[in-house]
């Protein structure tokens, strides 16, 4: 296991390598874009460029190019923003971290129970017509884009129906933090997290359901069965327990990207201030000292999200470890 | 979301053939009565190729039932309701009295779900929108399956270090939430576009969101071929060719190729609904289609300052994408069940 712990480590770290080496070729080295100008904003003055091409090193080799930033990202993390008179980066995503980690954890805890009942209620009603129901339910949730999803319940909520009785208690939109005021924390994410779960428990019930009918065949099920056990206790403490594999390891990365950055079209809608509406909003001015750092601070966790997946998942079933 | 890497079991086209084959089928003829057989993907087939031709038929709506133009802005433009002319951008229409509101759909020939902020008729833009979104969605899912058939190819034949290296530049890749990487690659090329030796992509041009669209997803489809590669290479029959002296040309194209295109076959449309979602993210956040050009993600953005007062705007090209991905889940899961003996086990107990 220790062993199969530190190989996982050292491959996570050559994916990290490359990628603060993808983004500094996506961001430094594309043919034909001038970084400085880029990195200044809109509609820079010269004097701006000429220090930014400085400050970056531009005018040196590529390795000091690249060490250059990432000192800058990692090191002395004064990153700034030039669109924004000087703001330095890095607080800004840290401001915006709790908002991002409160949307997608609540989403989390309602996708993982729906996706849950779901898809075990699918799979014990085989045959029955609320297994066809049940499933054409997930798909639609699938194949709705959740901005668009996020609209109709702002259409819903927030004018519409907001008079009456059903939605009168939503606020408008935007946050207030947990520690501020809880009871108002939770009406404000409420809708952002039942639109942000949608599509992930349609996802998750149609895999949950497969698994758990493809346990269904393997020979330690029949022989709970031929025990005399109920079918229900067969499915939830025999079938459920193996298909937990699965579930746990895509819930895993799921979360991870979530929080990397995937949650950003649900903050947009509902005006959360996460660090996916920073991303927005930098890329309407066109900030690019803050997308780099998203960027790259949103591909570290889903990197890192990844190789504990694993190493649970290697925990959870031994066979992995050799692989 | 993760909609195709859910579904990318590995298909393996030697596996079992139903029972009830009759002598001398080959799989893809039984594989494709299978299909035929499947009411609700041909359904959804049949959804999605009238979605695809009524969209690709705008021209003709907006030229000879609405008469308009829906790319030209008409702020000053009437239409005639009942007999009676009416502003199609009519004033103080708002809540508030203030400002200007543009026509509500009037349910008939022109202006059937109303206009937009700039009077343009959005029925006709919803059109047009099908076709860019249509055209984006199929056109990067193609060039992806390309891309990525010729990398897991490569990779599951030669091994060693090609694989190590093609594998490591997969994975990194797939380390970047989508988003995040379609929006570092479009914020440096957005303004002023790409140059690569003689070819040249403007940032307005609708290549731009293809292209990136494509090289995002490649991993997706480049991992369950270079798993099918490295499965079919030791099966007997390669075994054999070696044995007679086939050129590696010959195995990959003769050989190895025919039999893992049923898992590209397979993702395919599942790749196309997944294109498609993104294509109206990057869209929606003003990164993908640029204006005057219209998709579904830029006519829901255009839409939600109108949300309130012109619901519409944005519902319509929403219910266009969920119909259009619908069907196109519906049928890529008939499609692997068709193509995926394991489906057998599914669907009868």
């Amino acid at each position: 296991m220790l062993a199969f712990v530190i190989r996982r480590m050292l491959a996570t770290v050559v994916v990290l390598f490359a990628i603060t080496v993808l983004v500094f070729v996506i961001f430094f080295h594309t043919p034909g874009v001038d970084p400085a100008r880029k990195l200044a904003g809109r509609n820079p003055s010269p004097e701006t460029i000429a220090a930014i091409k400085h400050q970056y090193g531009l005018d040196r080799p590529l390795p000091v190019q690249y060490v250059i930033l990432m000192r800058k990202m990692f090191i002395s993390r004064d990153l700034t923003s030039y669109s924004n008179q000087g703001q330095k980066v890095m607080p800004e995503i840290l401001a915006a971290t709790p908002v991002t980690l409160s949307l997608v954890f609540g989403a989390a805890v309602i996708w993982v129970a729906m996706a849950l009942l779901m898809g075990v209620a699918a799979a014990l009603l085989r045959g029955s017509v609320f297994d066809p129901i049940l499933m054409v339910l997930a798909l639609i949730g699938i194949s709705m884009p959740v901005f668009w999803l996020g609209e109709m319940a702002n259409l819903v909520t927030q004018s519409r129906y907001h008079d009456s009785f059903l939605f009168s208690w939503v606020p408008p939109l935007g946050y207030t933090p947990l520690t501020s005021d809880p009871a108002m924390w939770f009406k404000h994410l409420l809708i952002p997290w039942l639109v942000l779960s949608v599509g992930y428990i349609g996802l998750y019930a149609r895999v949950l359901r497969a698994d758990l009918l493809e346990v269904g065949s393997e020979d330690y099920i029949r022989t709970a069965r031929a025990k005399g056990l109920t079918e229900r206790r067969v499915l939830i403490r025999h079938s459920l327990r193996t298909s937990m594999i699965t579930f746990i390891s895509l819930f895993g990365l799921d979360f991870g990207v979530l929080v990397g950055g995937g949650a950003l079209l649900v903050e947009v809608v509902f005006g959360l201030p996460g660090v996916g509406l920073l991303t927005y909003q930098s890329l309407t001015s066109l900030d690019l000292p803050v997308i780099m750092a998203t960027v790259i601070y949103g591909a570290f966790f889903v990197v890192v999200a990844n190789a504990l997946v694993d190493i649970t998942y290697a925990w959870l079933d031994p066979r992995v470890r050799t692989a | 979301m993760a909609t195709v890497g859910s579904l990318e079991q590995p298909v393996d086209p030697l596996g079992d053939l139903p029972e009830a084959v009759t002598a001398g089928d080959g799989p893809w003829r039984v594989a494709g009565r299978k299909l035929l057989r499947n009411r609700t993907a041909m359904a959804a087939g049949a959804l999605f190729v009238a979605i695809v031709l009524l969209s690709f038929s705008a021209p003709l709506y907006a030229d000879h039932i609405a008469h308009t133009d829906p790319f030209q802005s008409s702020l000053t433009a009437t239409t005639v309701i009942n007999g009676k002319k009416v502003d199609v951008l009519q004033q103080g229409g708002g809540a508030l009295k203030l400002g200007e509101t543009p026509i509500g759909p009037t349910w008939q020939r022109n202006y059937f779900l109303g206009a937009d902020s700039q009077g343009r008729d959005v029925a006709a833009r919803v059109l047009y929108g099908g076709r860019t979104s249509l055209a984006i969605g199929i056109g990067s899912a193609v060039i992806c399956s390309l891309i990525a058939v010729v990398f897991g190819m490569v990779a599951g034949f030669y091994g060693g270090f090609t694989d190590g290296f093609i594998s490591r530049m997969m994975d990194v890749i797939w380390a970047f939430p989508v988003y995040l990487l379609a929006i570092s690659i479009a914020t440096v090329l957005l303004t002023q576009g790409i140059t690569v030796g003689p070819v040249a992509i403007s940032a307005s041009s609708l290549w731009l969101p293809t292209l990136i669209i494509a090289v995002i997803y490649i991993p997706y489809v480049a991992r369950p071929v270079r798993g099918a590669v490295l499965s079919v290479r030791e099966k007997e029959f390669v075994e054999a060719a070696i044995a007679q002296g086939a050129s590696n040309r010959r195995l990959i194209f003769q050989e190895i190729l025919p039999n893992v295109i049923s898992v590209v076959i397979v993702l395919l449309p599942l790749m196309i609904a997944t294109t498609i979602l993104t294509e109206s993210a990057l869209s929606y956040l003003s990164i993908g289609v640029q204006p005057p050009a219209a998709s579904w993600g830029t006519i829901i953005d255009d839409g939600q300052q109108l949300l309130y007062t012109r619901p519409w705007v944005a519902i319509a090209p929403g219910i266009m994408i969920v119909l259009t991905v619908l069907s196109l889940n519906v049928l890529g899961d008939g499609i692997r069940d068709a193509l995926d003996p394991r489906s057998k086990v599914r669907v009868k107990d």
